[in-house]
């Protein structure tokens, strides 16, 4: 019996397919406190819904451990199931049945008491802002609603933990919002622990800690602040006058004749730099490009975010593989 | 114990909503069996009777004359003609005077007392319903006979004559009056509804999937067989109705004499609705769509209408045919529903029939239970 609210070992999943085997999640590892909210953050196709799922005994796993509340994942499937919530990726409650059938159908199946409901239901409406809609098709609902609906219905049983994949995707900013603020409540006021999948950089530095995930392992696993700084060096922030040619001078940084150039990340018209010592690059850097006739703005230094960090550390993570040191750039909106 | 039981009862009801909500889909669900019936039911009227028929009787003896009489007496043919020679009445059937003719050879009685008699019938091949029909009508009036019949069809672009394999089929025994309803109704009431159930259960399951409410459900604490039976309930209640309507409207609409018990009748159809759900859960564990739920749903259809002896006799057919009409419940459920409706029977003569149909409900629902699984993998 472990301490730990969710636990995966060496967890791993094959998929046998026409093309071969695929392996969307390898030796993975991950211990999540009682309480804690922890994000599982990587692109598309990192292996997040399918290590959400083999954890959550939804799909078989090929290998390693994995566990929730000290119940084992395979075996003990429905103990688990008693006891978590889980809103998958894409909207899948019956779309043809009401709000309210959709919340009065989870809470008969998961055994709450018709008295329990009574008060549970009204409650959580209220909670998700549906108290109005109680009479609308699951199928009707905006995209925030549905998924304040999913989130509704996977709290019927007040579950201790709950694992959420994408849970604001296809959301408006204003929604996610007001959905963040609903599991804030619940962990403030329930104690509820949280897995939270997202692609989401803003979403991963509101969790206590997170796993950025690529091609199915973790290439960092930590709380955000620490993450951040294991990024390389100071970050620089500015607007070029002429992107595509700073870009292309910054990629090849001995053409430009300055040292210290980490690396470079397109941001909007903006361009993101990592260099050693700001100090000493800026008046370097900004001499060097005005000799090749370009002007930078609004340059500054910022603390890196967790996007700039997600998008540094995959890059190295890409480079020891393929073992070059050539600058090379993610972009990003 | 409790648990469980509120689970089930919300799977069903989950079920049933949907079902009652989608109503386009459930009316078209029991609207086909009972428009299928219709059409099945005129288009086997069609049976042609009355047919305007010559004779040329060389014999002009008792028997000869007693064989006309009954061609009349049978209702199917009108004898207003009598002509002299085959060339006259094929002229006659060129004109279109006639639709059908006799051509009774010299010494028929004489030959009928040695069994060597021959009758030739001649029918207008321009019409098919007259040649099916009047082909029928005259080998069952014939036998009694003991006449061998040779029928040739004029067709009406030239003298191209030529012999049809003679066939009787038993329902002729039962069905004395050829009246095709009485053989037809009981049988399509349950091909209709083998084709419902299974393309309905079929349905549910594989849209489940399609649309990915599956795996919501599979994260809750219901158990695979609940899953199951939350499916099977609506289904067993909306086809047990069709059928009835199938029914109700045959014997008050058609008149189909309803012969036998009727309890007996309602417990089998439940049996047999069970059967049918087993093999759409089973359909829907290969079909991955609900396109492919209906072409396979379809192929078994066809196989229903052409392997089970709905309107082919089994007998004759090779044995693998047989075999493979024998992993089609209807080939069962439509012995039993004629040995009841039709013939007024009871267990006593359809136990054999009962025994297979009970077998193979139990292992298909075996098969389709180990098929619903408790993971997405
Ligand atoms: N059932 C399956 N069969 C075969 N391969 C699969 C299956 N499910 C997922 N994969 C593969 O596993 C890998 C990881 O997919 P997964 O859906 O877990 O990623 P994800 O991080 O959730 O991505 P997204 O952000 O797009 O949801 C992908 O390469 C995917 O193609
Ligand atoms: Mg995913």
């Amino acid at each position: 019996m472990s301490e730990y609210a969710i636990a995966a070992d060496g967890l791993t999943k094959v998929f046998k397919t026409r093309g071969g085997l695929v392996t969307a999640v390898s030796e993975l590892t991950l211990h999540v406190q009682p309480g804690e909210t922890f994000g599982l953050i990587g692109p598309d196709g990192a292996g997040k819904t399918t290590a959400t799922r083999v954890i959550l005994g939804l799909l078989r796993r090929s290998g390693g451990h994995s566990s929730i509340l000290g119940y084992d994942s395979m075996r003990d499937t429905y103990a688990i199931r008693e006891r978590v919530g889980y809103i998958a990726q894409q909207f899948a409650l019956p779309a043809d049945l009401t709000v309210m059938e959709n919340m009065q159908f989870f809470a008969h199946v998961q055994g709450v008491s018709p008295r329990q409901q009574k008060q549970r239901i009204p409650d959580l409406l209220a909670f998700a802002g549906l108290g109005e809609f109680t009479e609308r098709l699951a199928g009707r609902l905006s995209g925030g609603m549905k998924k304040k609906l999913a989130l509704a219905c996977s709290l019927v049983h007040e579950p201790q933990v709950v694992l959420l994949d994408e849970p604001t995707l296809g959301v408006d900013p204003v929604s996610r919002r007001e959905f963040w603020h609903l599991l804030g409540k619940l962990r403030a006021e329930k104690g509820l622990t949280i897995l939270v999948c997202t692609p989401y950089m803003d979403e991963a530095e509101r969790c206590n800690r997170v796993g950025l995930m690529v091609n199915g392992r973790f290439i960092a696993y930590d709380t955000p602040k620490a993450i951040k700084r294991q990024v390389n060096g100071r970050l620089l922030e500015f607007t070029p006058s002429d992107t595509p040619n700073t870009l292309a001078l910054l990629q090849n940084p001995s053409r430009l004749g300055v040292d210290g150039i980490l690396e470079v990340q397109t941001y909007g018209a903006m361009l993101h730099l990592f260099v050693d010592d700001p100090a000493l690059r800026v008046p370097q850097l900004t001499a060097a490009l005005s000799a090749q006739g370009i002007t930078l703005d609004g340059l500054r230094e910022i603390e890196p975010r967790m996007e700039e960090a997600f998008i540094s550390l995959i890059r190295r993570q890409e480079e020891e593989r393929v073992d070059g040191k050539r600058l090379s750039v993610v972009g990003t909106a | 114990m409790r648990k469980r039981q509120q689970r089930l009862f919300a799977l069903v009801r989950k079920e049933l909503t949907q079902m009652l909500r989608d109503r386009r889909t459930l009316g078209i669900i029991m609207a086909i069996p009972l428009i299928e019936l219709f059409i099945f039911a005129y288009a086997v009227e069609m049976t042609v009777d009355h047919i305007p028929t010559a004779v040329v009787d060389m014999s002009q003896d008792d028997e000869s004359r007693r064989l006309v009489e009954a061609l009349v007496v049978s209702g199917f043919f009108d004898v207003d003609v009598y002509l002299n020679s085959e060339a006259e009445l094929i002229h006659a059937l060129d004109a279109g005077q006639v639709r059908a003719g006799f051509v009774i050879p010299p010494n028929f009685a004489e030959a009928l007392q040695r069994g060597t008699a021959q009758v030739l019938v001649l029918v207008d091949g321009s019409d098919s319903f007259t040649v099916q029909s009047g082909y029928s009508a005259a080998l069952s009036v014939t036998q009694a006979f003991a006449t061998d019949l040779m029928l040739q069809k004029i067709d009406r672009l030239g003298q191209d004559v030529g012999g049809v394999p003679i066939e009787s089929f038993t329902h002729v025994l039962y069905n004395p009056n050829m009246d095709d309803m009485v053989f037809i109704v009981p049988g399509l009431g349950a091909m209709l509804l083998q084709y419902m159930t299974i393309n309905l259960t079929a349905t549910v399951v594989v849209r489940e999937r399609e649309m990915g409410t599956i795996e919501q459900l599979l994260i809750t604490p219901t158990r695979p067989l609940e899953l199951m039976v939350g499916k099977m309930v609506p289904n067993i209640l909306f086809s047990f109705l069709a059928m009835m309507i199938v029914t109700f409207t045959g014997i008050f609409w058609f008149d189909v004499p309803f012969r036998g018990n009727f309890w007996l009748y309602v417990w089998l159809t439940l049996l047999f609705i069970v059967s049918g759900l087993g093999m759409g859960l089973l359909m829907s564990t290969v079909a991955q769509t609900q396109k492919q739920v209906q072409q396979l749903s379809q192929l078994v259809a066809v196989l229903g209408l052409l392997l089970t002896g709905f309107i082919y006799p089994r007998p004759p057919m090779p044995v693998a045919i047989q075999a493979v009409g024998g992993l089609i419940p209807l080939t069962y459920f439509v012995r039993i529903v004629r040995g009841i409706f039709t013939k007024g029977v009871g267990l006593e003569f359809l136990w054999s029939d009962v025994t297979a149909l009970l077998i193979y409900s139990a292992v298909i629902m075996t098969l389709a239970a180990v098929t619903f699984r408790k993971r997405l993998d």
